[in-house]
Formats: C-alpha cells, structure tokens, sequence
C-alpha cells in the first residue's frame, strides 16, 4: 500500500514539475522545477531498487547539470519576456503533436499490456546476483563485460570538458597577462643605466 | 500493484512534455536544452523500470552512459549558449540563420 501511494506521490510529482519547467515564465523557475522533476524520477527509481542510479542522478543532474544550468541563466543578461512571444502562437500545433505523439505511446504500452507484443527474455547474464546489493551487482558488470564502454564515456566526458573549454576561451586583450619567458630573457643592463648629470642639471630618459 | 506499465506511463508522458517543451519555447534555448534533459530523463525512467522488472542490471548500465551523454550534451550545448550570446548579445534562436561563414 505505502508502495502504491509513494508511486503516484513522485510520478505525480515528477510530471507537474516537468510541466512547470516548460511553462514556467522565468528560466530560473524553470531549473529549480527542474530540479524538483529530477528529485521525485530519483524517488521513482529507488521504488524499484535501483539506487545506485537514483543517487547518480541526484548527484550528477541535481549538483552539476542544474547548477550549470543556473549558472548560465543567472550569467547572462537576457531579456526574457522578448523570448516568451509567439509561445501562444505555436501552443495549437505543439499540443496538437504532443497528444498525437501521447496517444500512440499509450496505444503501443496497451499492446504491450494486453501481451500482444513479445520483447524478448533476457538470458539471466546480467541479473542481480543472490545476496549482493544493487551497487555491487552494478559495479561487477561494469568493470568487467562493459569495461570498454565505459572508458568510452570517459572519452566522451573528456571530450565534452575539452570542447566547452575551447569554446568558451578567449584572449583577452584588457588584461595584463604574466609573460613568463619574456621576464627570464630580460637582462639588468636591458632595464638600467648609470647616468652622471651635471649639477643643477636634470635627467633626460 | 505498480507494474512496469505505470513506469511507462510516466516516463511517456514525461517524453511528450519535452517535446512539447521544445515547441512551446522556440525562442529561448535555455528551456530547449532542459526540454532536452527532460525528455533524456524519461529514457533513463524507461531503461530503469525495464531494468527492474525483467531483472537484468543492462538498463542500468545504459542509463549511466545516457546520464554521461547527457552531462556532456548539457555542457558542450551551454557553452555554445555563452559565445553566442558574447557574439550577439542574444539567446533568441530563431535568427541564428544570420550565422553565415
């Protein structure tokens, strides 16, 4: 029973925040609820045991994604209202396909329901091991027979972390860098000379 | 009883609501980019109730590369956002075809 009500506490949750997020006026808004979608998916898949990616996903969208996010949207300066026109102009054709693209779904999982439709089995390979946590049982797979993806999505974030670097870099020119070669080549008879004026007289540099 | 159905439901709904996301807001890349993340996370709901129910841990493992995916997406597509409004003073992308060369 606590089941049941905890399900429909977070799925319903999780829908009105993520519909929050894309009618809410003020992007800011809009992370925050997004935040909160995130939270209540998370509560939705510790529901059903998998809490090693409940957490992942409160640690990676909720501490780096959404705090990018609000980052940005603080950052820039951005007229926002003028980015609001024309949303009641195209909300006909956006609802019109997303009910379209509503119905099927709902269709496809009504056949898949009434047992029309065969997934396939899995072959038992990958199940949870008897007596070992979910992270652990995570853990094994993923060091062992998907070793190779998963240094590839290390690439990936590598590559991700390098491009938004050279990509936001800049030279910039009102700025006093430190140039470190230029400072070893310089010689003490480069910056000083001995002078001897004559009485009275001043220094012309 | 909650049966993996409901889950679908869910993250279904979850998907159309970033689709319409997407339409709704096409000025304001900001929002896309988190439509985008909504509609990423009700794969990641989809892959982890399949997961759960046939009891195989694969769906897991792929909602941690789609969450890296993801991750890299958000980033790479911000900081596209930080030139572009440094090169034009505005995020409304509507006009981005004056992007030539």
């Amino acid at each position: 029973m606590i089941h049941v009500i905890a399900f429909y506490l977070f799925a319903v949750m999780t829908v009105a925040s993520g519909a929050i997020t894309i009618l809410s006026r003020n992007p800011v808004h809009s992370v925050l609820w997004l935040i909160l979608a995130f939270f209540n998916a998370a509560g939705l898949m510790v529901l059903v045991g998998a809490e090693f990616i409940a957490m992942l996903l409160v640690i990676v969208y909720v501490g780096a994604v959404a705090v990018l996010f609000l980052f940005v949207v603080m950052m820039l300066d951005i007229d926002f209202a003028e980015l609001r026109a024309g949303f009641v102009r195209y909300f006909p054709f956006g609802a019109l396909v997303a009910i379209v693209l509503l119905a099927e779904m709902v269709l496809g999982i009504g056949a898949y329901k009434a047992g029309a439709i065969v997934l396939g089995t899995p072959d038992g390979t990958a199940a949870t091991p008897a007596g070992t946590s979910n992270i652990q049982a995570i853990g094994t797979l993923l060091y062992s027979r998907y070793l190779f993806l998963f240094e590839a999505a290390g690439v990936i974030l590598l590559v991700a972390m390098i491009g938004a670097i050279v990509l936001t870099h800049r030279q910039r020119s009102d700025t006093r860098g430190q140039n470190i070669s230029k400072q070893n080549q310089r010689r003490p008879q480069d910056a000083t000379f001995n002078v001897k004026p004559e009485i009275g007289q001043g220094v012309q540099i | 009883m909650i049966g993996v159905e409901h889950y679908v439901v869910v993250s279904s709904i979850l998907f159309v609501l970033g689709v319409l996301g997407i339409f709704l807001n096409r000025k304001n890349v900001i929002v896309i980019l988190m439509a985008i993340e909504l509609i990423l996370l009700a794969v990641n709901i989809n892959l982890v109730a399949f997961s759960a129910f046939l009891h195989d841990l694969t769906g897991q493992i792929f909602a941690m590369f789609v969450l890296t995916v993801a991750a890299g997406e958000a980033a790479v597509g911000l900081a596209i956002l930080v030139i572009y409004f440094r090169a034009r003073g505005t995020i409304a992308v509507d006009d981005v075809n004056r992007m030539k060369g």
